[in-house]
């Protein structure tokens, strides 16, 4: 495999009292969609604004298509795009002109930029509002737009911090559609979100992020697998609760949560032991449980977020509680 | 490289000033209403009360009214630079390989062609309400040519400011910080019937070197003071351009450097 396109070695960044990044370790390889996943504060941010050459860090290293972040910045920015977690274009000003600017800005030429403004203007949809001010926009098109104004050079990289954050459910899809386009064109995409569904439809690697350090790096699928199968049994009465609980210690040696509300015990079954429906169902029935519902499911990247993000699950579990 | 680029970033950043005037009429139309309306406020309303040695009140007022344009320029300048430090375009600008330097001139130099248009109709109506330029042509082109250095000097100071702020909402408020400096000056009434201590700070206000500086260059009556810059307007006007410049120049390529960091 040739060398990684984005490589982090040693990553630390700290603001104040406040360590964004500490000691962090990333490749991505060319052509990769790599998600960065993580709750707000694991520095996500910081790494996107490191590799754009926007923040210089404290320690460690980081190189983009070969060239240092901080020495060869100049290299570096030839070689990127950046789409940001706000729409960066000029409200005063049409579409068109908002591309064609930075396309001047990017030393295209004026011909050229135009001609690069006018594709890239029907290839996001915005061909009937191009000549309109930005201000009349929806919220949508000015992402649209933004996507489309970091693609003006055909960057090898490409960094999208939460490009769908603020956005409906049309708008999100239509952003999506572009990046996987953009994927499937060869361009590295690395991308932050919020949005596990996100992550999981659009990255072919997921880093996940928490206090500055990648606690994990995988496919979205062995992620996944690697927090073993979730299992549920729902009960039509109260008394039979505790006995379910002890099954599910045995089945899945873990230390099964109880939803007493909706008579329903979950837990995560060991990896290292897969649990198959049938004996779940004949280890109930054993002990005497009558269920109403039994159910084995894959983990989402939910489970593997908050199973990885020690601090973020028991958030939810109070939320819950 | 960034040398290199300059000349090309400053059109195109210079451009897109311009172009938003374009598509909003009513942006020029609003920043030649408040000189014009002091015009009418100023010239004639306290105006018919003021007596000034030396002329009528509205020639003696035109000039004043001239270094306020120029000093107009702290705002937009110190709001635009704060929405794009907070909006994110500064980001996107500073992940180019774009001349910072080149970037923030065409800025300058497109709100100065800005100021070059409101400042001549501002001086027709003042011709209209009795100003003149008595000392001819050369002395009055260089009065403009030092109102538009001053404007200059003032659109960097609003930049370095807005871009250190990073919020369009704060840098609206700091709006206020101008008042002072349009007020505190010998722009509506001569200093000499100020307080000691209020002459000497209205007289080493930069606008009022400006404005002194512009009287004299037009021939228009003036009441200078006794400080050193209301003897020497021209020099004192000139000096503070240069120091404003030296200053908020670099501040403002730093603080564009740096934003959001």
């Amino acid at each position: 495999m040739s060398d990684p396109v984005i490589a982090v070695r040693g990553l630390g960044k700290t603001f104040g009292a406040t360590r964004a990044l500490d000691g962090l370790e990333l490749d991505v390889p060319e052509g990769a969609v790599c998600g960065l996943l993580g709750p707000n504060g694991a520095g996500k941010t910081t790494l996107v604004r490191i590799l754009a050459t926007l923040v210089r860090p404290d320690r460690g290293e980081a190189r983009v298509c070969g060239h240092e972040v901080g020495r060869e910045a100049a290299a570096v920015r030839r070689a990127i795009g950046l789409a940001g977690q706000y729409a960066a274009v000029e409200e005063g000003i049409t579409g068109r002109e908002n591309l064609e600017l930075l396309g001047r800005l990017h030393h295209l030429g004026a011909v050229k930029a135009r001609a690069r403004a006018a594709e890239l203007l029907a290839e996001f949809g915005l061909e009937e509002a191009a000549d309109r001010l930005v201000r009349g926009y929806s919220g949508g098109m000015r992402r649209r737009l933004d996507l489309a104004a970091s693609l003006l050079t055909r960057p090898r990289v490409l960094f999208l911090d939460e490009p769908t954050t603020g956005l409906d459910p049309r708008s999100r899809r239509e952003i999506w559609s572009a990046v996987r386009e953009l994927a499937t064109q060869g361009s590295t995409v690395l991308l932050t979100t919020q949005y596990l569904d996100e992550a999981d439809r659009l990255a072919d690697r997921i880093t996940v992020l928490d206090r500055g350090r990648a606690v994990a790096d995988d496919t979205p699928q062995r992620l996944k697998a690697a927090i073993g199968t979730l299992v549920e049994v729902t009960l039509p009465e109260d008394a039979d609760l505790e006995r379910a609980c002890a099954v599910l210690a045995v089945l899945t040696g873990g230390a099964p949560a109880v939803d007493a509300g909706q008579r329903r015990v979950g837990a995560v079954s060991d990896p290292a032991r897969p649990l198959a429906l049938p004996r779940l169902v004949r280890e109930l029935d054993a002990a005497g449980v009558v269920a109403l519902d039994v159910a084995l499911r894959t983990p989402s990247l939910d489970d593997v977020f908050l199973a990885l993000t020690g601090a973020g699950a028991a958030e939810k579990t109070e939320a819950a509680a | 490289m960034s040398a290199m680029t300059m000349p090309v970033d400053a059109a195109a950043s210079a451009r897109r000033i311009l172009l938003v005037y374009r598509h909003s009429p009513g942006l020029l139309a609003s920043s030649l209403l408040v000189p014009v309306a002091m015009v009418g406020v100023f010239g004639y309303v306290f105006g018919s009360a003021m007596n000034v040695p030396g002329g009528g009140y509205r020639e003696f007022l035109m000039p004043g009214l001239f270094a306020l344009v120029a000093l107009n320029a702290v705002m937009p300048a110190m709001v635009g630079g704060a929405r794009d430090a907070g909006r994110g375009v500064t980001d996107r600008l500073r992940s180019m390989s774009v001349s910072r330097f080149g970037l923030l001139t065409g800025q300058a130099l497109a709100d100065l062609l800005v100021a070059a248009v409101v400042l001549a109709p501002t001086a027709l109506v003042g011709l209209a309400a009795g100003w003149r330029i008595r000392h001819g042509l050369g002395p009055a082109l260089g009065a403009f040519g030092l109102l538009l250095l001053f404007r200059f000097a003032c659109g960097w100071v609003g930049t370095a400011l807005g871009l250190a702020v990073g919020k369009e909402d704060t840098a609206g408020q700091l709006a206020v910080l101008t008042i002072p400096f349009s007020m505190l000056t010998s722009a509506f009434v001569p200093t000499g019937g100020m307080p000691g201590w209020l002459a000497a700070i209205a007289e080493w206000n930069p606008v009022s070197a400006v404005v002194e500086a512009a009287r004299q260059l037009f021939g228009n009556p003036s009441a200078p003071g006794s400080a050193w810059p209301a003897q020497h307007p021209v020099a004192a006007a000139l000096g503070w351009c240069a120091l404003l410049l030296a200053l908020a120049v670099p501040l403002a390529v730093r603080n564009f450097a740096r934003a959001g960091r």
